[in-house]
């Protein structure tokens, strides 16, 4: 049981491939529950959040696309850096159509790639801007923004701005800017959460990426455990596979009996080989789960669904956060 | 045809290791799928065939680098021990180290006081350790200078490139020209105008949105930075002759008939779609493609029997003593895997619906990950096997 009603900003990073959008956009459903408003951020432009949703690509707008189990709604927002600087300027000068001219002669894209930290800060100052709208308690608040985040071996530099940028920029409105974000997502307001398969790579780089966010006095939330398999084997069946003593001739018969039409021999081997297979795997699972169990920080079990996620599967798993007591 | 993907051509990997037409291979795909692990594979698979094979890898599993012997970072390829050498060929590695691979390009091509102000230079520090592309574009750097040293020296007749762990796949293609221009843009070549000398050029260029623009940067930068930039980018500049130049060249080796591009992917609809970003960008560049790995797919061991016929068999059984319970739970897993494979052969019929003519060789998941030359051994069997 967590209880994040504090936790304004939450940040979801993982290893490529492990499901980052998918936790992310089922976090923001489960985080709206009940009369609550979240906004889910994508800031890397791969519009995945439109995909997993099936709406047109996001605009940089804020445009509610679902509603949360008893009236909740979920926000989502693709922040696009030279966008967000444009912004940010127009904030401090009064920049008219400055701004949009800037932009065709491609001065803005020079800004945000001349300096590397320069795109995080704005990517990031973005939703700390976002967060600081329900400490005012403005009409456009959230209770929650939730950030779809670059993959963990990025994440820590991605959110450590103070140090990118006063690498770059010792004064001026961009330090002072990036000490705001810092404010924000270096305070227990903040928290990091890292998906992760149960395999040995995505694992280590969890346990890598946590030492790494740990050392930039990052706040660590939590570990989502993603696509992991109901065990269908139970205990002792698993042992009998493990010592190799499955009663094949049986299991042959008792599957053809049952209306499998194949040669009871082939079903036989077939269906051993499989479990073989299965217990190989959830062994090695076991194995990555308790790697993951050491880090003593709240683990959060999501499964598998072997016929991929579309909008239904996102409220099956935010559901299922619910359960696990994701408050 | 593919027997995972049924209007799919085959990719026959083993015709491709072993065309001495063919001097690179790149493998290339999102994050996530195996990249790495398959390029290695394809290099040890080569070498044990008789070529003289370098494989370049970005970020290896630390396991997979120790058991090749890369685990140490020196930016310079070694050989691997372990290798069957019976067939005259042999495999060095290599792991990409960023920073020190564009610190040798300066130091290369500038004299020591000059290459001294540059390394020195604050910006240089940032670009060359987090500028977004250039792990890829030293990635191509280090595959030109290894493809220039084999033409010289003979020392190796393939080199396997893995290509980094991008947003999307395109960015290795894209980020070398990137930062080409960026370094050799408009904006870039006015700001460092000063520092090459009293004010040439930039009456010209300077126009009242350029002072504007350069005022507003320095505000909320501070004009240290731009100092900085300037004098790295005139630094550079006199050294060497621009990069677009450079990144132009390896672009264009990428096109020689002599390469060939393998794109991985996972039996999942992101990185499938990647894919095909990246094969119609390969055809759009007439960049040669030699086909598509699709890595950790599901099969099964008792392919005739559907998941419906399993499931029902399976009901059947479920009420029954312990016996029958163990063969319910045996065709549940099956029914499982069947579902999971089922889904996988439609998003990959999907790309081939697309792409007809990529050929295709799948790669079965396995239960646990490679670590050594067996596992990647097996890898390459498996490659080559469908």
């Amino acid at each position: 049981m967590v209880n994040w009603s504090g936790t304004a900003l939450h940040v979801v990073s993982g290893k490529g491939g492990a499901g980052k959008t998918t936790v992310a956009a089922s976090l923001a459903m489960c985080l709206a529950r009940d009369g609550r408003r979240t906004l889910l951020m994508e800031v890397e432009g791969r519009q995945g959040i439109a995909q997993l949703f099936d709406t047109p690509p996001l605009p940089y707008e804020e445009r509610r696309i679902a509603i949360a189990p008893g009236d909740g709604e979920v926000w989502a927002l693709a922040v696009d850096a030279d966008e967000a600087l444009v912004d940010y300027l127009a904030s401090f000068y009064n920049l008219g159509r400055a701004g949009s001219a800037m932009r065709k002669m491609g001065a803005i894209d020079f800004a945000t790639t001349l300096a590397p930290g320069l795109r995080d800060v704005l990517l990031t100052g973005k939703a700390c801007e976002v967060v600081r709208r329900k400490i005012k308690r403005a009409s456009n608040a959230y209770d929650h923004v939730i950030i779809d985040a670059p993959p963990t071996g990025r994440i820590a530099q991605f959110l450590n701005v103070s140090t990118q940028v006063s690498a770059l920029a010792k004064t001026g409105p961009i330090h002072r800017h990036a000490e705001m974000v810092m404010g924000v997502i270096g305070s227990p307001q903040t928290a990091v959460h890292l998906v992760t398969l149960l395999e040995e790579m995505p694992v280590q780089e969890t346990i890598d990426g946590i030492r790494e966010l740990r050392s930039a006095n990052l706040p660590v939330g939590a570990v989502f455990v993603n696509m992991v398999r109901t065990p269908l084997l139970d205990e002792r069946q698993s042992a009998r596979v493990r010592k190799g003593t499955l009663p094949k001739s049986k299991i042959g018969e008792l599957a053809v009996g049952a209306g499998i039409r194949q040669p009871a021999k082939d079903v036989a081997s077939g269906l051993v080989q499989e479990a073989i297979d299965h217990v190989r795997r959830t062994d090695l699972e076991a194995r990555e789960q308790e790697r993951i169990d050491e880090l003593q920080l709240p683990v959060f079990t999501l499964p598998y669904l072997s016929q991929g996620v579309a909008l239904g599967e996102l409220y099956a798993l935010a559901e299922t956060m619910f359960d696990e007591g994701i408050r | 045809m593919s027997s995972f993907v049924p209007n799919a051509p085959v990719l026959d990997l083993d015709s491709i290791v072993q065309d001495a037409e063919v001097h690179i291979i790149v493998c290339t795909g999102s994050g996530g799928v195996g990249k790495t692990t398959t390029a290695a594979a394809i290099a040890l698979r080569a070498a044990e065939h008789g070529r003289s094979v370098c494989v370049l890898t970005i970020d290896p599993a630390r396991r997979l680098a120790q058991a090749m012997g890369i685990a140490e970072l020196d930016n310079t390829p070694r050989p691997v021990a372990g290798v069957d050498t019976s067939a005259g060929g042999s495999l060095d590695a290599m792991m990409l180290d960023m920073k020190r691979t564009f610190d040798d390009v300066v130091e290369r091509h500038a004299d020591p006081e000059r290459a001294k102000a540059i390394l020195e230079n604050p910006f240089y520090q940032s670009l060359s350790s987090s500028f977004a592309g250039t792990q890829e574009y030293m990635a191509m750097e280090k595959l030109g200078q290894l493809h220039a040293q084999a033409q010289a020296d003979g020392s190796w007749d393939l080199i396997v490139v893995d290509t980094p762990p991008s947003r999307t796949a395109l960015d290795f293609l894209d980020a070398p020209a990137r930062l080409g221009s960026f370094l050799d843009g408009r904006f870039i070549r006015v700001l460092s105008a000063p520092a090459r000398g009293a004010g040439k050029g930039i009456g010209r260029l300077a126009s009242v949105g350029f002072g504007f623009f350069t005022s507003v940067l320095s505000k909320i930068l501070g004009s240290q930075v731009l100092n900085d930039v300037g004098s790295f980018v005139a630094a550079i500049d006199t050294t060497f002759g621009g990069f677009r130049e450079r990144a132009d060249a390896t672009y264009a080796l990428l096109k020689d008939s002599g390469t060939s591009f393998v794109v991985v992917a996972a039996p999942e609809s992101d990185a499938l779609r990647e894919a095909s970003y990246f094969v119609e960008r390969l055809h759009a560049d007439g960049m040669p493609l030699a086909g598509l790995v699709l890595n950790r797919v599901q099969e099964v061991s008792l392919p005739k029997v559907s998941r419906e016929q399993a499931l029902a068999a399976a009901e059947g059984l479920a009420e029954g003593d312990a016996s029958s319970r163990l063969v319910a739970s045996l065709l549940q897993l099956h029914a499982d895997r069947a579902a999971t494979m089922h889904r996988q052969q439609q998003l990959a019929a999907r790309f081939t619906s697309a792409h007809a003519q990529v050929p295709i060789t799948t790669v079965p998941a396995l239960a646990e990950d490679v670590h050594d030359l067996d596992g990647l051994r097996q890898i390459g069997e498996l490659l080559a096997a469908d």
